[in-house]
């Protein structure tokens, strides 16, 4: 991956673009303007996701069953995008997964503790939907959220259920 | 040298499917297309037995009298198929794998172009040069 800083960059562009653009038509965003936002975030990371994974696992074997697509999202996919490794991942067994990230590469600029955390879930939107357009090309459809309680470190649940 | 090349999507419809102009090209589509059969069983067949090595490429599916029809199937399940004459006994194992994983780099490529939605039909120049290379040459 290039410089780590020029995607965090374009990133935090990317996002106040796409909510100026929203804002310029009202003098104030509603919550449905701001779900809008939101999931064309996502939509956008879907795309990439996808084409990501093509990339990735160009020389990998044939995933055998969810569990080794789960630990090649985990390993191999999230430190070669994040650049770090999962903290911690649990699972139900039953179709879901939390993936924990104890300090999540787009996030480690806002703050350490809680100061802005009710900005942040418009900084996560694009990752779940790299997670959910990755899923969705190996073969799961699934509906990936993520949550912050603390900076930098992150949640993210995905249930491929659905 | 193949005398037909197809990539097939992850719901079973063609993405791309080129073949030598000077035949009946409706043969081939129904070659491609019985192939599809005997690729589903490789790859559920790979499956069970949990020894083996799993592989992307798929290896000789099927061969007729006239044709020999090799397969690759990707992680996000898209299948490449690539037909060859039987009379060019010249082309090694080898060979067809090296074809095959120049389709997979073109064929990524497409994938990360921001203009390509997959699930479209290629229409890349680039992929396009690729298979023409592959193919056999007519005059």
């Amino acid at each position: 991956m290039a410089d780590e800083s020029l995607f965090e960059f374009l990133h935090m562009e990317i996002v106040s673009h796409i909510f100026n653009e929203q804002q310029s038509g009202k003098g104030e965003m509603d919550n449905k303007d701001r779900a809008a936002c939101i999931s064309l975030l996502e939509a956008m990371g879907f795309r990439v996701g996808q084409g990501l994974i093509e990339r990735l696992t160009r020389d990998t074997p044939t995933f055998k069953d969810e569990l080794d697509i789960m630990k090649f999202i985990c390993k191999d996919f999230w430190t070669k995008v994040f650049r770090r490794q999962v903290d911690n991942l649990r699972t139900n067994h039953q179709g879901t997964y939390v993936l924990q990230d104890n300090k999540f590469a787009l996030l480690t600029q806002f703050s350490a503790g809680k100061q802005y955390l009710d900005q942040a879930p418009k900084y996560l939107a694009f990752s779940c939907g790299v997670v959910r357009g990755a899923l969705s090309n190996l073969g799961l459809e699934s509906v990936v959220t993520a949550e912050v309680s603390v900076m930098p470190s992150c949640k993210c649940r995905w249930n491929t259920n659905t | 040298m193949a005398v037909c090349i197809a990539v097939i999507a992850k719901e079973n419809y063609p993405l791309y499917i080129r073949s030598v102009p000077s035949q009946n090209e409706l043969k081939f589509h129904y070659t491609v297309h019985t192939s599809l059969d005997v690729v589903e069983e490789k790859v559920s067949a790979v499956g069970k037995s949990l020894a083996d090595q799993r592989e992307l490429y798929l290896g000789l599916l099927y061969p007729t009298e006239d044709y020999k029809v090799y397969g690759y199937v990707t992680n996000s399940k898209v299948k490449f198929v690539i037909v060859v004459d039987s009379s060019n006994t010249s082309l090694r194992d080898n060979e067809i794998r090296s074809m095959f994983r120049k389709l997979h780099n073109s064929f990524t490529d497409v994938m990360c172009n921001p203009f390509y939605n997959p699930g479209d039909p290629i229409l890349s120049k680039a992929f396009n040069g690729i298979v023409s290379g592959m193919m056999v040459q007519t005059s």
